[in-house]
C-alpha cells in the first residue's frame, strides 16, 4: 500500500514532444473508458442482459424457483406458445386495455388540467407559493406511502366517504376500490392527483422560457388575456407539452407500483390489472417464469414501438440535432 | 443479565469473524467486517455457527415464543447463533423463499408449505431430508406429517395444524335471537338472514386477498366431492368429477343470500381494523369462515391487543344431501424445514422448537394447536381447544386446495372464484381454468 505512492509520480515525467500526441489519444481513450465503463458496465448488467435472459426464458415452460438445467431440457422449450398464449388471454389483453385507457385520460384529462393550472399559477397572484408547493406535495411523495394513504382513505367506511357524508354529499358515496366498475376511474383519479404536480412544474418551467415581451406586445395590440395564452405561451409551450406527454405515456404503460398497493388483488384481476402487474402475477406469484418473462418482452416491445412513433412524429422538431442527424 | 448476554454474543461474531476469514464464507464476514474487529487470531474454526430462520409470526403472541426458543436454543448450545425473523405471511411464501432459494441463498431454518410448494422445492433439491436426523421428532406429530412428506421421505414437520371454521361473535348471535350454531347449510342461511333483519353484517369475507373469499369454494367442494375425486384432483389435475361445478353453483346461491361486508371485494383478510377479521374483532361483523390461526390474528388488531370475549367457534355447518364426506374437513398448517445447504445444527433447532416443552409453550400462548399431542392439554384458549376437538374428530383433513394445487393451478382457481364472486365469470369458468393451468404444467 505505501510503496505504491512513491511509484506514482515517476509515471507522469515528462514525454518527449514526438510521443504527444499518441500519448494524448491513448490517454483520451483511456479517459473514455474510465468515464464510461462503470455505467456502461451498470447499463449491460442491469439493463440490456436482464432483457435478453428475459428473451431466452420467454421461450421456455418454466417452474418457479427453475435452474439452468431447466432451460436445457429440449421438453421445456416451447417456441412462441408463451406469447400466443398471452395475446389470446383476455385476462391480459384487458390488460393491454386498461394501459391505453391510463395514457388516452392522462393525455387529455391531465394534461388540459395541468396547462389550465400552470398558466393560473404563473400569473401573479397572492400566495401563489403556497398553491405551487400543495399542489407539487404529492409528486414528492412515495408512491407506496400515497398508495397505502388512499387505501385507508376510500374504504366503504373510510375517510372519504364520512367527509361526504358529514358534508351531506351521501349520495356520492361509493366502494371506491372495491367497486371493479368504478375501480379504474378512482385509480385514475389517484394517479391524477399524484402526477399532475410534476406535469404543471415542467410547464411552470417551459412558461419561464416564453419571452414576456411578446405577451406585452400583445396586450398592447389589446389582446385578451386568454387570447395571449391560446395564441402566443401555448404555441411556445409546445416542446415541453410534447416532452411530458412523452413520459407520461411511458409511465402509464409501466405503471405498477400505485395499481400494485392501492388496489386489493381481487379487483385489481378484474378491472384494474395492467401489464406489468399481469406479468408479476402470472411470473411470480402463479409461478410461471416463463410465462411471465413473454408478458415482460410484449410490454417492452409496446413502450419500445410508442416511444419511437412518438420520437418519429411528434418530437422530432424538438430533438432535431440532439439525437437524429440534422436535416433528415 | 441482558447485558451480559449482548457482550458473549458480540464475542461471538468476533470469533465468527475469525473463523469465517479462514473458512472463506464471505457472508459471514460481511456481517462481521462491519465491526471492523475481525483480526484473523488462531480462534478455533469450528463451533461458530449462525441459523438464519425465516418464519412468518409477525403479530400476536407468536413471535416472542419464537423469539424465548431461539434464545433458550442458543444458550443451549454455545457458539451458535440463531437469528430469526419474522416476515409477512404472503412475502415469505410468495416472493422471499422462493426467491432466496432460487438464487441459492436461502436462510437455513424456514416456513415449508405443504402441497404443491413442497413438491416442487424437494425436486429441485432445495430441501433437507430429514428422517434420519430427528426420527423421535417426526414420530411425535403423528399423522399431521404427512403433508410435509414427499415420496415417504419427511422434508418438514408442522408445529401446527388446524382445520378451519368460523369464528363468531356470541353477542352479535345472542343480540340477533340466534340460540345455537348452525349444524347445516339451512341454518346457516337462517342465521343469516336474521343477522341483517337484525342490522348486522352477517359474514365478513377478506376477499380482497382472493384466498379467504376461496376458501368457501373450497368448502363447497368438499361437500360435493367423494374423497376419490379429492384426491384425482389433487394427485393427476383430474376435475371431470361434476362435484367441482356444482361446488361453484353451491357458491352462487349462497352469495345470492348477499352474506358479505359490503365492498368485500377490496377487503384484505387481516392487515388493519378494516380487515374481515378486524370487522369481527371490532364488533362490526357476526362471524368470518378462517382458519385455526385467526384467534391470533384478532386478538393483533383489537384497540386492547387482546383475543375478543365475546369469540366463538363451530364448525363448518354439512349440507344434507350432498355427495361428500359430512365428517371430512378443510384444513391446513405450517411446518419448517431445513435447506439442503443448512448446517446439521439446523435439524437440531428443529427438533428444538418440536419438543414437548416448546410446543406447550406454543399452545399456551394461543398461537394454534399444537401437533405434538402431548402439547395439545397445554391449549387454554377454549376456541382453539374447540378446533382441536373438531380436528380429531374429522374423517379427511383436506389440505387448503391452493396448497393442495401448487401455485400454478391454485392461482388459477382462486381467479376463477373470484370472477364467480364479483359476479362476472360461471362455475364451469373456474373448473376450466384450473384445466386449462394444468395444462401448461
Amino acid at each position: 500500500m505505501t510503496s505504491s505512492a512513491t511509484v506514482g509520480p515517476a509515471v507522469s515525467a515528462g514525454p518527449t514532444p514526438a510521443r504527444r500526441r499518441t500519448r494524448s489519444s491513448a490517454r483520451k481513450r483511456v479517459e473514455i473508458a474510465i468515464f464510461t465503463g462503470p455505467a456502461l458496465i451498470v447499463f449491460i448488467g442491469f439493463v440490456i442482459l436482464p432483457v435478453a435472459f428475459a428473451v431466452v426464458y420467454s421461450f421456455f415452460n418454466l417452474p418457479a424457483g427453475f435452474r439452468w438445467e431447466h432451460l436445457a431440457d429440449p421438453d421445456r422449450f416451447i417456441g412462441f406458445d408463451n406469447y400466443l398464449r398471452a395475446l389470446t388471454t383476455p385476462e391480459f389483453l384487458k390488460a393491454i386495455g386498461n394501459n391505453f385507457i391510463i395514457v388516452g385520460l392522462s393525455l387529455v384529462i391531465q394534461g388540459p388540467l395541468a396547462i389550465l393550472i400552470a398558466l393560473l399559477l404563473n400569473r401573479k397572484l397572492r400566495g401563489r407559493s403556497v398553491y405551487r408547493l400543495l399542489i407539487f406535495v404529492p409528486y414528492v411523495l412515495a408512491e407506496v406511502v400515497a398508495g397505502l394513504a388512499w387505501k385507508l382513505l376510500l374504504p366503504p367506511n373510510g375517510g372519504v366517504n364520512a367527509l361526504l357524508e358529514s358534508v351531506g354529499l351521501g349520495a356520492f358515496t361509493a366502494n371506491w376500490l372495491a367497486d371493479p366498475s368504478i375501480a379504474l376511474w378512482t385509480l385514475f383519479a389517484i394517479l391524477t392527483w399524484k402526477y399532475i404536480g410534476f406535469a404543471i412544474l415542467l410547464i411552470l418551467a417551459g412558461l419561464q422560457g416564453v419571452p414576456e415581451e411578446l405577451s406585452e406586445a400583445a396586450a398592447i395590440d389589446g389582446a385578451s388575456w386568454w387570447r395571449i395564452q391560446w395564441h402566443i405561451t401555448l404555441p411556445l409551450l409546445g416542446p415541453t407539452i410534447r416532452i411530458w406527454a412523452f413520459l407520461s405515456m411511458i409511465g402509464a404503460l409501466q405503471l405498477f407500483d400505485m395499481v400494485w398497493v392501492t388496489v386489493s388483488p381481487s379487483v385489481r384481476g378484474i378491472a384494474t390489472e395492467t401489464m406489468a402487474t399481469y406479468m408479476i402475477q402470472q411470473g411470480q406469484f402463479a409461478g410461471q417464469p416463463g410465462y411471465g418473462s413473454a408478458i415482460a418482452v410484449i410490454l417492452f416491445v409496446i413502450s419500445l414501438t410508442v416511444a419511437l412513433l412518438y420520437q418519429r412524429f411528434a418530437l422530432r422538431r424538438d430533438l432535431q440535432g440532439a439525437i437524429t442527424d440534422r436535416g433528415n | 443479565m441482558h447485558s451480559s448476554r449482548k457482550n458473549s454474543r458480540r464475542a461471538g461474531v468476533r470469533l465468527a469473524a475469525g473463523a469465517a476469514i479462514a473458512a472463506g464464507a464471505l457472508v459471514l464476514a460481511g456481517c462481521a467486517g462491519g465491526g471492523g474487529g475481525g483480526t484473523a487470531t488462531d480462534a478455533p474454526a469450528a463451533e461458530q455457527v449462525t441459523i438464519t430462520w425465516w418464519h412468518n409470526a409477525t403479530s400476536g403472541p407468536l413471535p416472542a415464543v419464537w423469539q424465548e426458543i431461539a434464545e433458550e436454543f442458543e444458550a443451549a448450545h454455545p457458539g451458535v447463533t440463531v437469528e430469526q425473523t419474522g416476515y409477512q405471511n404472503e412475502d415469505l411464501q410468495r416472493t422471499l423463499i422462493p426467491n432466496a432459494l432460487a438464487a441459492g441463498d436461502p436462510p437455513d431454518l424456514f416456513q415449508v408449505w405443504p402441497g404443491g410448494e413442497i413438491r416442487d422445492q424437494v425436486a429441485n433439491g432445495y430441501l433437507m431430508q430429514l428422517d434420519d436426523l430427528i426420527p423421535d421428532t417426526i414420530a411425535s406429530v403423528g399423522g399431521s406429517i404427512a403433508p410435509w412428506q414427499v415420496g415417504g421421505k419427511t422434508y418438514g414437520v408442522p408445529f401446527t395444524f388446524g382445520i378451519e371454521g368460523f369464528w363468531y361473535n356470541t353477542e352479535l348471535f345472542e343480540q340477533a335471537g340466534i340460540t345455537s350454531t348452525p349444524t347445516t347449510l339451512d341454518q346457516l342461511n337462517d342465521a343469516v338472514a336474521k343477522l341483517r333483519a337484525a342490522g348486522i353484517t352477517p359474514i365478513a369475507v377478506g376477499a380482497g386477498d382472493k384466498w379467504p373469499a376461496a376458501h368457501w369454494w373450497y368448502q363447497f367442494a368438499l361437500h360435493n366431492c367423494s374423497i376419490e375425486a379429492l384426491q384425482e384432483g389433487a394427485a393427476d389435475f383430474v376435475f371431470d368429477d361434476p362435484c367441482w361445478v356444482q361446488a361453484g353453483v353451491d357458491l352462487q346461491d349462497f352469495i345470492a343470500t348477499n352474506p358479505f361486508q359490503d365492498g368485500f371485494l377490496g377487503t384484505p383478510a387481516q392487515q388493519g381494523a378494516g380487515s374481515s377479521a378486524g370487522l369481527v374483532a371490532n364488533g362490526q361483523a357476526a362471524m368470518e369462515l378462517m382458519g385455526h390461526w385467526n384467534a391470533g390474528v384478532m386478538g393483533g388488531l383489537t384497540p386492547d391487543e387482546t383475543v375478543p370475549a365475546f369469540l366463538g367457534w363451530f364448525p363448518f355447518p354439512a349440507i344434507p344431501g350432498s355427495a361428500g364426506d359430512p365428517t371430512a374437513t378443510l384444513g391446513g398448517g405450517d411446518g419448517f424445514g431445513c435447506s439442503a445447504t443448512a448446517p446439521p445444527e439446523c435439524a437440531e433447532l428443529l427438533a428444538f422448537i418440536m419438543s414437548p416443552e416448546n410446543q406447550k409453550k406454543f399452545a399456551a400462548s394461543g398461537s394454534g394447536i399444537p401437533t405434538v399431542a402431548a402439547a395439545v392439554g397445554s391449549l387454554e384458549d377454549p376456541n382453539l381447544k374447540l378446533v382441536a376437538e373438531g380436528l380429531a374428530n374429522s374423517s379427511y383433513v383436506q389440505l387448503w386446495l391452493d396448497t393442495e394445487f401448487g401455485t400454478t393451478v391454485g392461482n388459477a382457481m382462486n381467479d376463477g372464484i373470484i370472477n364467480l364472486i364479483s359476479g362476472s365469470g360461471t362455475p364451469e369458468d373456474i373448473v376450466k381454468r384450473m384445466q386449462d393451468a394444468a395444462a401448461t404444467l
